[in-house]
């Protein structure tokens, strides 16, 4: 049994190992004092490449402020639309006892975003804004974000307005309550925890966005990570690895923090269960 | 029964933004790449507007037919290793002790967050020719020259288990956790040995996930063209950088007819997928 525990624990730590690996050697080299143009060697110790991004050298800054803007305006507008379709959908379902055809089809397109190879949505993205002669940068990214994070918005409410005691609906009916005024004072505030962890998803998917936000963006600095790309395909810059290593700190903090936040609810309902 | 259709009236206007959006941006977009595969090349837009079935016929010259095999040879190939590395860690980790397993779950969440043009400019570094991995074999004494490992094949490969290989893991440890544990107990009280018990038990009840993890593994590994730029040195490996070569020649027709047999194929994926049993509920991870 304890030969078991063993090789169980070295499996899981060397896969763990692997995938930090990287991470690992992107962190280190954020450190590393060596100014060669392919910085391979090891030199010691410096914090200057983090000095020269806070001085804004490189332009990371208006890429940063860039992706904030497209994933602030997408997850609004992909949380509007979500948030609306999936109670729009549940509810009529639940009124009428069975879905309908109409909403399941567009359920299945809807959420294809997240399902294709995102190559794909890029091309149609790309050749759609430029037939409707939608040319702005920053419209074209906003627009494609929103498809790809509608879904997110959408399957995480969805499932929250399946699992809702459907008497709270017919209750609030009977006693006379407008279906907006249901919508407002019941649906919303109950799927309040859905439509933030599906807002929160559809944020960090927009800040990731590689692949769709290439080619949809035409010429200039774009966004984070297409900044990124254009700094390290090519070569080694150690600025890239200090902006990398924050990243990973802010990723970091933020998966802490849900942990912290879910742990924090779980004891709550533990103890409103007890009482 | 006016409520009632006042009641439908208010539904269809809550799913009115989402459905006008989805047709436009998803719909429509999709339909019209599939529309343009079926053109030839044109001057002003790109495209011609005249209906023809060359680009389809291209697709069987050996600089397209290559590279397709390739990318789905690459392509099973990931979903096989993701498999047999992704399985067995989801396999332990559900069977952790709760504490140990939120641990664990932890630490795969951080590596899946990070943006993966970042890990794979890690794997970029480490496998330079005077990098940290050839430094360390050298030190070892295990190889005497630095071996080339960046810019090959093999690095392309590594590449795309390392960036799929959590979306394996997730979905298999989910499955086990839901696994009622005390069906394999009674099979091994029955007389099945470790090795039977798994394979005829813990599998066939785990196999939804196994095969949401195969799914989500295979069908982005067709397209992830930017490995390929940072870890395979550009050479054409993979059906995405096919792609991607020809919008940059502007050969809109015939990305999008490459981009027509992937959907395609993404689709006869998913079909077999929920033909065997498989929810899509399951491809969602989240």
């Amino acid at each position: 049994m304890k030969k078991k525990r063993i090789g169980s624990t070295l499996f899981l730590t060397l896969v763990l190992l692997f995938l930090y690996l990287p991470i690992v050697v992107v962190i280190v080299y954020s450190f590393n004092d060596n100014p060669a143009r392919i910085p391979l060697q090891f030199t010691g110790w410096t914090t200057r490449w983090y000095e020269e991004l806070f001085a804004g050298k490189g332009g990371y800054g208006s890429a940063l402020v860039l992706s904030l803007q497209v994933a602030l305006w997408s997850v609004l507008s992909s949380v509007v639309i979500g948030t609306l379709g999936a109670v729009g959908m549940v509810q009529a379902t639940l009124r009428s006892g069975k879905g309908s055809r109409g909403d399941n089809l567009m359920e299945s397109i809807a959420i294809l975003p997240i399902m294709i190879p995102e190559i794909i949505l890029g091309l149609a993205f790309m050749v759609i804004f430029d037939a409707l002669g939608i040319k702005g940068n920053t419209i074209r990214l906003v627009l494609a974000h929103t498809t790809f994070c509608i879904p997110y918005v959408f399957l995480s409410v969805k499932s929250r307005m399946v699992s809702m005691d459907t008497a709270l609906f017919d209750a609030a009916r009977d006693l006379g309550a407008t279906q907006r005024r249901i919508l407002r004072d019941i649906t919303l505030p109950l799927c309040a925890p859905a439509i933030l962890s599906g807002a929160f998803l559809a944020f960090a998917m927009s800040m990731d966005d590689f692949v769709i936000s290439f080619f949809v963006y035409g010429v200039g600095e774009g966004t984070l990570p297409l900044k990124i790309y254009s700094s390290v395909k090519t070569g080694v810059s150690l600025r890239v690895n200090a902006l990398c290593t924050l990243m990973i700190l802010a990723v970091f903090l933020l998966v802490a923090m849900n942990q912290y936040l879910q742990a924090v609810r779980a004891k709550k309902e533990r103890m409103l269960q007890k009482a | 029964m006016t409520t009632d259709k006042k009641d439908s009236r208010f539904f269809r206007f809550l799913k009115l933004p989402m459905y006008l959006w989805t047709l436009v941006f998803v719909f429509v977009s999709l339909t019209y790449v599939i529309g343009l595969s079926f053109m030839g090349r044109g001057e002003l837009i790109g495209v011609d507007g005249l209906f023809t079935l060359a680009n389809y016929a291209r697709l069987r010259e050996p600089q397209y037919l290559k590279v397709l095999l390739n990318s789905l040879k690459l392509a099973a190939l990931t979903t096989v290793l993701c498999l047999s590395i992704g399985y067995p860690f989801g396999y332990l980790m559900a069977r952790l002790k709760p504490g140990a397993r939120t641990v664990v779950l932890m630490l795969l969440i951080v590596p899946f967050w990070t943006n993966s043009l970042i890990r794979i400019f890690g794997w970029r570094i480490l496998l330079m020719g005077n990098g940290p991995l050839n430094t360390f074999l050298q030190n070892l004494g295990l190889i005497e020259k630095p071996l080339k490992l960046l810019n090959t094949e093999g690095a392309v490969f590594l590449g795309m288990v390392y960036a799929l290989l959590p979306l394996m893991i997730m979905p298999s440890s989910n499955a086990v956790e839901k696994l009622d544990y005390s069906v394999v107990e009674a099979a091994r009280d029955l007389g099945a040995g470790p090795l039977k018990a798994f394979f005829t038990i813990t599998v066939p009840l785990t196999l939804p996930g196994l095969m949401a993890g195969c799914v989500l593994v295979f069908i982005p590994s067709m397209g992830l063209f930017f490995l390929n730029d940072m870890l395979g040195g550009g050479k054409t490996l993979l059906t995405g950088n096919l792609i991607q070569n020809l919008i940059n020649s502007r050969d809109l027709p015939m990305a999008s007819a490459l981009s027509a047999l992937m959907l395609l194929v993404t689709g006869a994926v998913i079909a077999l997928y929920r033909k065997v049993g498989g929810s899509s509920g399951q491809l969602s991870m989240f």
